[in-house]
């Protein structure tokens, strides 16, 4: 079997994550001193389940207009993967606001939103896992994951930079600029938000798989 | 005069000797020393043979369902 080129990508690009990602200059701030490399592998995170599930919404969507199966089992393993993400994400982000912020949790309007955000989710996950009938299942979760996706944009995009936040990207001026995100991020960042992506799909796509073959098992 | 001098130098000890510490406060700590000291490598070659391993692993799994596709096209 020869793999294919975006999965070698994806392996470039990570191996590249980690080496540059430790070895490059980064800007000397107060409270985060060498935490500001997190950057490349907290926030990859969230980036990767957002394009995750945004492809999940697609294929939910194509579902609706084709009633192929296919686009079903896209959506859901697409989806479950960026379940995952969004875990890691959680738990990573707690980890890094231990140590810079002084605990574990704070009641912040970014913290709060990407946890409801993941109980959306888990809400898709049980909602799909409840319904027998595949026809069925596939239709209400396609549709209840436009609501889903926008819910998260809600959460995690907007109600933060209404108010403030101690997440860096909120309270009313959002963008890359406010976490002194320099040139010399930049080139590390990026390429970390591809890879991590591609590594994500890679599992989607072996789950699809997987979930091809044993819907075949159970034609049989 | 000679008392002078002597004042002078340990005045200027006492200066001199303060200011890296003075330099110091002003310095956001970074882990400069580890990476001078090249051990900041050693995080890294863990961290390649950590993702080697997985991407090993993942490549493995791609490839035992690869196997099992065919398998069913053969059978079907």
């Amino acid at each position: 079997m020869k793999l294919q080129w975006w999965k070698i990508l994806a392996i470039l690009l990570l191996a590249y994550t980690i080496v540059a990602g430790f070895l490059t200059d980064v800007p000397r701030l107060a409270i985060l001193h060498e935490s500001i490399r997190n950057l490349y592998f907290h926030v990859t995170m969230w980036f990767t389940m957002i394009i995750v599930m945004l492809i999940s919404l697609i294929y939910g969507i194509k579902y609706l207009g084709s009633q192929k199966a296919e686009h079903d089992i896209v959506a859901e393993e697409t989806a479950k993967t960026g379940v995952v993400f969004g875990i890691l994400g959680l738990i990573t982000g707690s980890v890094w606001a231990k140590f810079t912020w002084g605990a574990w949790w704070v009641n912040d309007a970014k913290l709060n939103g990407a946890a409801a955000t993941l109980l959306v989710y888990f809400a898709y996950l049980f909602l799909r896992s409840s319904i027998e009938d595949s026809e069925k299942r596939a239709r209400i979760s396609a549709v209840y994951s436009i609501f889903a996706y926008s819910m998260m944009i809600v959460f995690i995009m907007i109600l933060p930079r209404l108010t403030d936040s101690l997440h860096p990207g909120n309270g009313g001026n959002p963008g890359f600029n406010t976490y002194d995100l320099d040139n010399t991020m930049r080139i590390v960042f990026y390429p970390a938000i591809i890879g991590w992506t591609l590594l994500a799909l890679w599992i989607a796509e072996v789950r699809v798989r997987i979930h091809k073959l044993r819907l075949k098992q159970d034609e049989k | 005069m000679k008392n002078i001098h002597k004042f002078f130098l340990f005045f200027s000890a006492i200066v001199f000797s303060s200011l890296p510490a003075f330099a110091e406060q002003e310095e956001i700590e970074m882990a400069d020393q580890l990476r001078s000291s090249g051990k900041i490598y050693i995080v890294v070659a863990v961290l390649l043979i950590i993702l080697i391993g997985l991407i090993i692993f993942m490549i493995q799994i791609d490839r035992k369902v690869s196997r099992l596709e065919k398998k069913n096209q053969n059978n079907s």
